[in-house]
């Protein structure tokens, strides 16, 4: 029997039990559903994420404490004010390209108003280097940070709760029972999904802010190379340069392109397992087609009896149930397919999660729902090709 | 490759059976022997009737006829091939191009019309969809279905529906026709009329037919008359 032949059969049976091949291959459906919905997720969540470190701006160095070991528990940064600075120097071709910050979380209040927003102390170059512009006034300035002069500049969503419809600068907002002078409002970034949300920031001179929290530290360094090439040149100036007072095992030099390697492989990671989660209701759509495709068998053992007798080999018969199966099985892959991109776009236009659908998901989906039929539709393709034709023709 | 042309130039023996016997195994240790020793040789065009009483092991010699089973002992020969040196494959080869076979329960399957239950043999040959159906639909006009081809057998009566399983027999042109209680579910009326288009194609194409039957006037019909009891040949009768 020709594959063709055997298509035109295995199609035949199915349209004579609609409501059964239905319910059949709606678990199939369901599953591939799944499976394409929640890869879109993860992979929309996988781009918007290293999408926001992209955001900083390219050719950046992180310096961070420890030794960079991934999975280590916190680490307490060593790094001190001067230690920026020395970084600085060692830079070929000219400095101004190293920033340090601290960070904490600190209620701001301002005329009544009171705001929960992120609290950056900040070495004079942080603006540029993290590629960050002024909107309204000034950036803070190398006066203002070697003074640790008590002056802020304000993210925009940080701007417009304390300060509805006015202009802020030259007024005054409160940290704990400090008070600092608004000497600048930065351009809005926009929202990302993930990570801090940058526009809820307060920037003030590193020196108050190490004040205000009341200790001497420095989170984290970072250097902007001048260009792709420069980048390793400068890691290892930047190296040479905390080597001079620190242990090697008290700071690591990271390139953004390594962390969003890190990221990214963190974040697929996350999309195949939630491809697995949903590959199991595929699993139990499968174990549904094998029972159905089992009771199918029984009951036309007359029909496979009579096949026999005309003709049919063994290789026949399994093969044309092995097609029921696989008819059963793609169509659902076909259909969970098509509802499930629906769904991603839906979940994207509604969600403040992004979908995205890969053509390896798709790929996937089709080529795995094919697979359950082959997989469990053999035995049933089996049993049906081996009855003994002259029992199964007087089976009532 | 038409009938005459088989009967010229090759052996006139077509189906040879040796010493055959069929045991059934019930059990572990419960042997039912269905046949013991039965020996007979069909020749090519001739029209056989197998008569005996249930029990007598009608069906289990119509299984080995049909290539369907294979005998405990003895042979069963085709062509001068021995059915037990055969595979499955070569069994279901040897079926599909040599046997037509016509139950007494019609055997076609309901969701199909008439011309597709005709085309069911012709699937597992070569051949393009379109040739299939001309000769399905060439077959059913034999019987005299033109007018019935796109009906489900739910659809037509009891001896249309043989009729249709008669076309399917036919259309591939077997060398056999074997048919078993052909109007065994039919009344005395529509049987003869059946029993008289098998017998006129047999004539017409030259097929042989072998005929089970436990009627004394459907036996009578046939040119020779083997007669089973209790798995052995108890009477041979040419007419």
């Amino acid at each position: 029997m020709s594959l063709r032949e055997a298509l035109r059969v295995a199609m035949q049976a199915l349209r004579a039990n609609r409501l059964r091949s239905a319910l059949t291959t709606l678990g199939v459906l369901i599953g591939v559903m799944s499976v394409v919905l929640l890869v879109a997720i993860g992979q929309g969540a996988r781009s918007e994420i290293t999408g926001a470190i992209e955001g900083l701006g390219s050719n950046l160095l992180f310096v961070l404490p420890g030794d960079g070991e991934f999975g280590a528990g916190p680490t307490r940064s060593s790094f001190e004010v001067d230690d920026i600075e020395r970084v600085d120097r060692s830079l070929p071709g000219g400095n101004g390209r190293a920033a340090g910050y601290v960070i904490g979380a600190e209620a701001v209040q301002a005329e009544g108003n009171r705001f929960n927003a992120t609290v950056f102390g900040i070495s004079e170059h942080y603006l540029g280097v993290v590629d960050r512009t002024i909107a309204r006034g000034q950036a803070l300035t190398a006066a203002d940070v070697a003074t640790g002069r008590r002056v802020a500049v304000l993210g925009a969503t940080t701007a417009e709760t304390l300060f509805p419809g006015q202009d802020p600068i030259g007024r005054t907002v409160s940290l704990g029972a400090i008070r600092y002078r608004v000497v600048g409002v930065l351009d809005r970034v926009g929202t990302t999904t993930f990570g801090p949300d940058v526009d809820r920031q307060v920037l003030i001179p590193i020196s108050a802010a190490q004040r205000l929290f009341g200790s001497t530290r420095v989170d984290a360094i970072f250097v902007r190379a001048t260009s792709t090439v420069g980048i390793e040149a400068d890691r290892a100036a930047t190296e040479a340069a905390l080597a001079e007072r620190l242990d090697e095992s008290e700071f690591s030099v990271v390139s953004q392109d390594e962390i969003i390697g890190v990221v990214g492989d963190i974040l697929q990671i996350l999309t195949w397992v939630l491809a697995a989660i949903a590959g199991i209701s595929l699993l139990v759509g499968g174990v549904g087609v094998s029972n159905i495709m089992l009771v199918s068998v029984s009951e036309r053992t007359r029909e496979i009896g009579l096949r026999k007798a005309l003709g049919a080999r063994t290789r026949d018969i399994t093969r044309q149930f092995l097609f029921e199966a696989v008819a059963l099985t793609g169509l659902g892959g076909a259909v969970g397919l098509a509802l499930g991109i629906v769904l991603a776009e839906v979940v994207a236009t509604f969600a403040p999660v992004p979908a995205e659908i890969t053509w390896w998901s798709i790929a996937l989906a089709l080529g795995v729902s094919v697979l359950v039929g082959l997989v469990f539709g053999v035995l049933p393709a089996r049993r049906a090709g081996q009855l003994d034709p002259v029992a199964a023709l007087r089976h009532e | 490759m038409s009938a005459p042309d088989l009967q010229r130039g090759q052996p006139p023996v077509l189906l040879q059976a040796e010493q055959v016997t069929r045991i059934y195994q019930l059990g572990r240790d419960v042997q039912v022997p269905a046949l013991r020793g039965v020996s007979f040789e069909v020749d090519r065009g001739e029209h056989v009737a197998i008569v005996g009483s249930s029990g007598s092991g009608k069906s289990t010699l119509l299984n080995l006829l049909g290539a369907l089973d294979r005998p405990t002992s003895g042979h069963v020969r085709y062509h001068g091939r021995d059915v037990r040196e055969m595979s499955d494959t070569e069994l279901a080869r040897l079926r599909n191009a040599s046997i037509g076979f016509v139950f007494q329960s019609f055997q076609l399957l309901p969701r199909l019309t008439a011309v597709d239950n005709v085309i069911l043999p012709l699937v597992y040959r070569p051949g393009s969809p379109r040739q299939r159906r001309e000769l399905a639909l060439e077959a059913l006009a034999q019987v005299g279905l033109a007018d019935r081809v796109d009906h489900r057998p739910g659809e037509l009566s009891g001896g249309q529906q043989q009729r249709v399983a008669i076309a399917r027999a036919l259309v591939t042109e077997p060398s056999l026709v074997l048919a078993d209680e052909p109007t065994g579910n039919l009344d005395s009326r529509t049987g003869e009329e059946v029993m008289a288009l098998l017998e006129t194609l047999h004539a017409d194409q030259g097929t042989a037919l072998v005929v089970i039957t436990h009627e004394r006037e459907i036996a009578q019909r046939a040119s020779r008359r083997i007669e089973l009891r209790d798995g052995v040949i108890v009477d041979e009768v040419v007419a």
